[in-house]
């Protein structure tokens, strides 16, 4: 019951953050923010399949060109895709796909969810290595859709002038809804069996887990966030073409999770900040800069060159990731234990 | 004598063209502790896993409390109550004690995935009850002190016990222990066979287990079957098996054309 009251009032104190930053703070800042906020809701579902359950999969790219997709076609109005489809007229169906923001948002988020459902039957008859294999050719092929079906997609000209409806007020508190989900499922039965299935695959079995299903339903609902990210990061950038869900993405997403410790939601959250902030922060390395009295000159991408050598001492200093797979409380208990035994 | 639990019924077992289990059969009556013997790969692991389900027999049939089993998936014979631990420890290596145990009790958690994520009653419901029935478990193995310790961390012979107490959790009738005391210093299992006629009597268990240490086997089986390139060669009491000409040649070599 304490226990309850205390989440309850530090729900409450993010969401005032979040509506005051949202009022206050400049554009720029405001952009960093959002930015966090989409890349959070991103890591933190994509940790899930990957950290969690165990599953090395790479196809968040696809799912978010999804959720993108469908958003942005449900916002976007029907004159407007009139204007904006040069290479073919657009589908009737486009056309009539209309609807306010949270529904389209929820909308991308459903779609994404319904093709990891039809995916999860060939991708998971297979492990490991042979997963990824088959995960990064579905996200491939939805590049390659997307550019192929102008009727829908507007191919590579990609669809413009997307309503810019999404704000930090609800990027910040769906990333919080986000955080909140996943830790809910991580402590549960669910998230037990998920844990299971990543540590002894056969042991889970002999326990009565049904694996393909435990799978499945991390699968999903890796794909329903992302998908809602993806929709969030369309109406963010108000602008989305099928390269920017290359395979980079995926990368990013990497990054961040093996960063925050696979399989930790609040080390994820953390390593978002600090890799989608890094990226702003370093940026005064680009620039013209007076090092012992000698002008170093302008080095455009200087600042990459430093955070992969960051990357690398954190990577070399925690092999595990920031927090290991503990969740930051626990993280920080067990520290504080190991500190009284010394 | 009480009805069989499990039935092995004619079970021939072939990989390519190894035959690993050759029509085996034996029944195990409810109540007993039964023991699987032979020298190694005489086809006492496949028969477990023939059993659970890991394999389908490629001929013959597994009876278990009067249902024909054959075929059923791993996770769905551990719903009918046949629970079992592995020849080398298996147990969920990011997890605590505690945690290894809640994870036996996946089956008997009836909250669904919404329930969960918005922590509605029957979540804290039963969380709350299986994390008064795994302490419960713990305590009864002895381990209720290492509850939130890495289950990695433990001694060879507590991971042992781990092992049982979270197959223990999914309420078997029948238990399948793969060669318990293995790797086992004689204090050790002596404790371990105490806990299982213990548990025996507390939870109604039927305990079919394989196990190479022949004390063990003796003060713990009412019956053997001794098993030899897959073939039953004995069955009877664990006493008259170590005597039998037979079982004798199947470990030390037939010296009888020598």
């Amino acid at each position: 019951m304490k226990n309850a009251i205390i989440k309850m009032l530090l729900i409450l104190l993010t969401l005032g953050i979040i509506s005051w930053a949202n009022q206050t703070l400049d554009s720029y800042t405001l952009s960093i923010l959002n930015n966090i906020g989409i890349f959070a809701i991103l890591a933190l579902s994509y940790n899930l399949i990957n950290g969690v359950t165990g599953q090395f999969s790479l196809e968040p790219n696809g799912f978010v060109a999804i959720g993108a997709y469908v958003t942005a076609l449900f916002l976007i109005p029907a004159a407007d895709k009139i204007d904006m489809f040069a290479l073919v007229d657009p589908a009737p169906i486009v056309l009539e796909m209309q609807a306010r923001f949270l529904p389209a948002i929820f909308a991308g988020g459903v779609a994404a969810t319904l093709v990891a459902l039809f995916l999860s039957f060939p991708v998971f008859r297979v492990r490991g290595d042979y997963l990824a294999i088959v995960t990064l050719g579905f996200g491939f092929i939805i590049r390659i859709f997307a550019l192929n079906t102008p009727a829908y997609t507007n191919g590579a000209m990609g669809l413009n002038d997307i309503p810019a409806n999404a704000n930090f007020l609800w990027i910040g508190s769906l990333a919080l809804f986000t955080l909140i989900v996943m830790l809910h499922i991580v402590y549960s039965k669910y998230g037990r069996a998920m844990k299971a299935v990543r540590d002894d695959e056969d042991a889970a079995t002999a326990m009565g887990i049904n694996t393909f299903k435990i799978k499945t339903v991390a699968f999903m609902t890796s794909a329903f966030f992302e998908g809602v990210g993806g929709g969030l990061l369309a109406s963010f950038l108000t602008t989305i073409t099928p390269d920017q869900f290359s395979f980079l993405l995926t990368f990013q997403l990497l990054i961040i999770i093996v960063l925050g410790g696979l399989g930790s939601m609040t080390g994820a959250l953390v390593a978002t900040v600090l890799v989608m902030g890094s990226m702003e922060w370093l940026r005064f390395l680009d620039e013209d800069m007076v090092l012992f009295g000698m002008h170093t000159g302008e080095h455009p991408g200087m600042r990459m060159v430093v955070f992969a050598i960051l990357l690398i001492i954190m990577m070399l200093f925690a092999r595990k990731g920031l927090f290991g797979d503990r969740e930051l409380p626990e993280f920080i208990k067990a520290k504080l234990k190991r500190k009284d035994e010394v | 004598m009480s009805a069989a639990l499990l039935e092995v019924r004619n079970v021939t077992m072939k990989f390519g063209g190894v035959t690993a289990i050759d029509n085996l059969s034996f029944k195990v009556p409810e109540g007993s502790t039964y023991g699987l013997i032979g020298p190694n790969g005489a086809g006492k692991t496949t028969i477990f896993n023939n059993i659970t389900g890991n394999y389908i027999p490629t001929e013959g049939s597994i009876i278990f409390d009067g249902e024909d089993i054959t075929g059923t998936r791993p996770n769905k014979v551990v719903a009918k109550g046949i629970a079992r631990t592995f020849q080398n420890i298996r147990l969920f290596k990011s997890m605590s004690v505690l945690q290894n145990v809640l994870i036996g009790f996946h089956d008997q958690i009836h909250y669904n995935y919404f329930e969960a994520i918005f922590r509605l009653p029957r979540y804290h419901g039963y969380e709350r009850r299986i994390k008064v029935e795994a302490m419960g478990i713990l305590e009864e193995f002895g381990l209720a002190e290492y509850a939130d310790n890495e289950a990695t961390a433990l001694s060879y012979g507590n991971q042992r016990k781990v092992e049982i107490a979270r197959a223990l959790a999914t309420k078997p009738k029948l238990l399948l222990l793969d060669e318990p005391a293995a790797g086992m210093n004689p204090i050790e299992t002596e404790d371990l066979s105490n806990i299982i006629r213990k548990i025996k009597e507390d939870y109604d268990l039927t305990v079919l287990l394989i196990e190479h240490d022949m004390k063990f086997v003796n003060a713990m089986c009412d019956t053997v079957t001794v098993l030899d390139y897959g073939e039953k060669i004995f069955e009877g009491r664990p006493a008259d098996a170590i005597v039998d000409p037979k079982v004798v040649a199947a470990y030390l070599g037939d010296f009888t054309h020598a």
